[in-house]
């Protein structure tokens, strides 16, 4: 491949000022089990190349499916002329040093390769979840599902880079629905798609399996009976399964810089993190410490290098409550003029790259769960998002998980269904008054974080301990 | 796309389907669905153009069925014979080599039929390198940010039974937000097949005017009921929300449905409120993943009642029902919500004090069980008093449940209907959009 887009870029009859190439070669399966039987069999495989071009200033961009060479030259005259057609209109003028000359490689760790299973046994393994689901008559539905992707990415440019990056990642879920009249739940292992990591096909049997299987089964029907999550003001303890949530939409979104720059505000929305706020924002309690961090081994968002060819390092965010620094790739950085990191990334080969969380953690301290139950005399804790709503300002929001217990004088006592809370941002996490230690520290991931126009949905990893926020408004279902 | 380019991926296409059908074995089944665009993508941010570019993407999904069993493969399809043969003969053969690890499938559906259909829309689209020069020379005093998508978006589907359609069409999406000094803003889309410059000021003066009344103070309002008017986009908003979790007859089925209530009889929705999917505009294609044509116009909710959910032949064999062409999510493609009697001049007075909402933001169940929705308001939402509009609000989040903002609390619907286009862009260029009136509701739930 290299020998191929180093040709091409030398080839080109264009005058331009930086050209990049950045091809990706992706293949994901997808398999899925519905009450035992077969509902989705597949695989997908895409292939293409971005190309960009710098012409005083303005970057242009063509994105082609045939790395044919005469494709791979079309493209960079289409790219030319987009960014010669924007010049009079451009909103920065970008320069090479955006694109900084960068040579190495990533690839995922893993111990076992994806065909290290057959299509039919890993068909098996999910129809014997399904069954293993299946606690109680009333389970009326169960459901589980594999997919992996392998995806290579080459990134050439004239200035002399060359980053290959291999990535290995697997999503599981499985989950059940208990029915008795009217009365329907649903739960599932951390909710929808969050067991997302990188490595092989040993993720697919994670550590005590079929133990949680049957949990998951047994704590569906567990909340047909369940009473509804009171409403009242009290002590939130979130499990690391919803902290990822609480995380990527509270913390990862506002302090994206492309949104602080207005760049979303057609779409996903802007902040109400101002550029000023660097270094100086109390953001939440000093608890609080979060860091971008592509190098967490096994982590959904790892990776050495972000899509313009920034090098990814470990960086504090918000550090004992202050914000720091901010989700901007090295063009945002230009543009707004405050430190960033290494988050240009695009969904694949057909969409520009923008700045994305990558992985987003919650640093552990020293609670243990034990300790963080037992010191509570009223509380709700909740599990595993089902629901997720905030504003384009990423202020006022509103989340729902799928299981909680009421806390009852240092006990988890009651099981509770429909648990919902509301809050806005910086009111919720200035309430954080305990955190959990690295034994309770735990990594999710989605690859679902939609973003952009034109739209991309990527994948991000976050890790969080168990956490405690005070005086939080909790409620239940109904209408 | 030029004429004889769009042209060559059809006999491109044409070709793989009948090489297929050649190569294919007696016992086997096979369909392929076509997903292409050549789309150029012009991104704005403070009336400056962010991010421009061109994407030639196009991809095939290959389904492989045969002794009860099937599996997929999709991959990329360029319009180039032998590479889009390699790929397809490589996929025809794993896929042969999978299936017979794989479990039985008691509800696999097998193409069947004879449909045919073959529709090629042109427009008349900007030019390229036009498209910065036209958009912001209008808006170029303004804080305008959004974007541009135009192109050509090519859908297709052959099978085993000889099933065979082509669909392809011209279109532009302009999606697009004014922002005041304050940081309030107003929404518009502009969306068509043809470029209408005249259409386009047009468009940008009305929100200039919007505008003006996003310049007053905001009001900051408290939590509660309060009596709302919906404007098209808005409700546009609620209704897609039919499509994830609700209409789907797959969904009522498996206790995954909002609208089970409504299935089941003990709940229904007010007489006001009637729901069809209409393809008579031809703006998205009648034919679903298994080649079969969606009938013109579908009934699905009827003076309140829900009379028909959507149902695809799988959901039809597991279930024993009668399938009416939905797709393989089963989710809303044409949707329409029939007008009411408000006339526009009488919004404001029958509002009279409350709240008109422009826009609404990410929405999402709640408590799904009991229709409930929560999400926030967005974009030019208004405090109105005795008819009058007062001032902009500082946003709020709903929590309210369908049965009642379309049953017991729908005081009317508009008399007239706005067609609300789908911007998404998503893997590709979304089709279609939403036919809908404003709606006035009493008693919509404000929670923080």
């Amino acid at each position: 491949m290299w020998s191929e887009l180093k040709k091409a870029i030398a080839s080109f009859d264009i005058p331009a000022d930086w050209i990049g190439i950045r091809a990706v070669k992706e293949t994901s399966t997808s398999r899925s089990v519905r009450d035992g039987l077969p509902q989705t069999n597949g695989k997908s495989f895409t292939v293409g190349a971005m190309l960009e071009v710098l012409v005083n200033g303005c970057l242009g961009y063509a994105a082609t499916n045939s790395l044919e060479p005469s494709s791979l030259e079309a493209a960079a005259q289409t790219a030319y002329k987009q960014a010669l057609a924007a010049s009079e209109w451009w909103i920065h003028p970008f320069r090479e040093s955006e694109r900084p000359k960068v040579v190495g490689e990533y690839k995922s760790p893993f111990l076992e390769p994806f065909d290290a299973l057959s299509p039919g046994e890993i068909n098996d393994l999910l129809v014997r979840i399904c069954q293993t689901l299946k606690v109680d008559d009333k389970i009326v539905q169960t459901i589980a599902g594999a997919s992996t992707i392998e995806r290579e990415s080459w990134f050439v440019s004239s200035n002399g880079s060359e980053v290959y990056q291999k990535i290995l990642s697997i999503a599981t879920h499985y989950g059940a629905t208990a029915q008795d009249g009217s009365i329907v739940q649903q739960r599932s292992n951390n909710g929808s798609q969050a067991n997302c990591y990188q490595g092989g096909l040993e993720l697919l049997k994670q550590e005590n399996l079929w133990h949680r299987v049957r949990q998951i089964g047994e704590q569906a029907v567990e909340l047909l009976t369940a009473e509804e999550c009171p409403t009242t003001r009290t002590n939130l303890v979130l499990a690391p399964d919803q902290m990822m949530l609480q995380i990527h939409e509270s913390v990862g979104h506002p302090l994206e810089i492309d949104r602080i720059l207005g760049d979303e505000r057609n779409y996903a929305g802007g902040s109400f993190v101002n550029k000023s706020d660097f270094g100086n924002l109390v953001y939440g309690s000093p608890l609080m410490n979060i860091t971008f961090d592509p190098t967490v081994a096994g982590e959904f968002a790892s990776y050495g290098f972000d899509d313009t060819g920034a090098v990814a390092t470990r960086e504090y965010l918000v550090k004992e409550g202050v914000l720091q620094r901010g989700l901007g790739s090295l063009e945002s950085q230009a543009r707004a003029g405050v430190s960033g990191v290494a988050c240009a990334r695009a969904s694949s080969w057909n969409r520009p790259a923008i700045d994305r969380m990558g992985n987003l953690n919650l640093e552990p301290l020293n609670a243990s769960f034990e300790d963080i139950i037992s010191g509570i005399e009223h509380g709700v804790y909740m599990e595993s998002n089902r629901s997720w709503s905030i504003d384009d300002r990423r202020y006022k929001f509103q989340f729902g998980c799928e299981y909680a217990k009421l806390i009852e004088n240092g006990k988890l006592t009651k099981t509770l269904r429909n648990p919902n809370y509301r809050a806005t941002t910086p009111e919720f996490w200035h309430s954080l008054i305990q955190v959990g230690n690295a034994e309770n520290w735990q990594m999710y991931g989605t690859p679902y974080c939609g973003k952009g126009e034109p739209n991309q949905a990527i994948w991000v990893g976050h890790g969080s301990p168990v956490c405690v926020f005070a005086n939080v408004e909790v409620f239940g279902g109904g209408s | 796309m030029k004429i004889e380019e769009l042209s060559a991926l059809e006999v491109s296409f044409n070709r793989l389907i009948e090489t297929l059908l050649i190569k294919k074995a007696e016992n086997e089944q096979f369909t392929v669905k076509l997903s292409s665009e050549r789309s150029q993508f012009t991104r704005f941010n403070h009336a400056k153009v962010r991010q421009t570019g061109c994407v030639a993407d196009g991809w095939i999904e290959l389904t492989l069925m045969a002794d009860q069993r099937s599996s997929v493969r999709q991959f990329p399809f360029t319009g180039n014979w032998e590479l889009d043969w390699q790929l397809a003969y490589s996929a025809l053969q794993e896929l042969r080599d999978e299936l017979i690890l794989l479990p039985i499938d008691p509800y696999l559906v097998l193409p069947s039929g004879t449909n045919t259909s073959r529709e090629v829309h042109s427009g008349n689209l900007l030019p390229e390198e036009a498209v910065v020069s036209s958009v912001l020379e209008q808006v170029n005093e303004l804080d305008f940010t959004g974007i541009y998508a135009g192109g050509i978006v090519i859908k297709g589907y052959g099978d085993s039974s000889g099933q065979k359609h082509w669909f392809a069409t011209d279109s532009f999406t302009l999606d697009y937000s004014l922002f005041s000094t304050s940081g309030q803003a107003v929404k518009g889309t502009f969306a068509g097949s043809d470029w209408n410059k005249s259409a386009y000021i047009a468009k940008i003066s009305e929100a200039k005017k919007q505008l003006e009344l996003l310049a007053r103070p905001c009001k900051e309002l408290p939590r509660g009921q309060y009596k709302t008017y919906f404007a098209p986009a808005a409700v546009a908003d609620l209704l897609v929300m039919l499509s994830w979790g609700a209409i789907s007859e797959a969904d009522i089925q498996q206790g995954n449905s909002a609208l089970a209530a409504l299935s089941r009889q003990e709940k229904q929705l007010s007489p006001a409120f009637s729901l069809k999917e209409n393809f008579q505009r031809g703006l998205v294609p009648r034919f679903n993943e298994l080649g079969e044509m969606a009938a013109p116009e579908l009934p699905v909710i009827e003076k309140g009642l829900l009379v028909n959910t959507l149902v695809n032949s799988r959901t039809a064999k597991e279930y024993q029902k009668t399938a009416n062409g939905a797709n393989g999510s089963e989710t809303l493609r044409a949707p329409e919500i029939s007008p009411g009697n408000l006339v526009f001049e009488q919004i404001l007075p029958r509002l009279d004090t409350g709240l008109y909402l422009s826009n609404l933001h990410y929405l999402n169940w709640s408590d799904r069980q009991t229709g409930r929705i929560t999400g926030m308001t967005r974009y030019a939402c208004f405090w109105v008093e005795n008819g009058e509009i007062i001032a902009p609000i500082e946003n709020l989040r709903f929590d309210e449940s369908l049965y009642r903002f379309w049953g017991e609390n729908l005081v009317d619907l508009t008399n007239f209907q706005e067609f609300i286009p789908e911007v998404g862009t998503y893997d590709s260029r979304q089709l279609g959009g939403s036919l809908v009136p404003g709606m006035l509701v009493e008693n919509f739930t404000y929670t923080l």
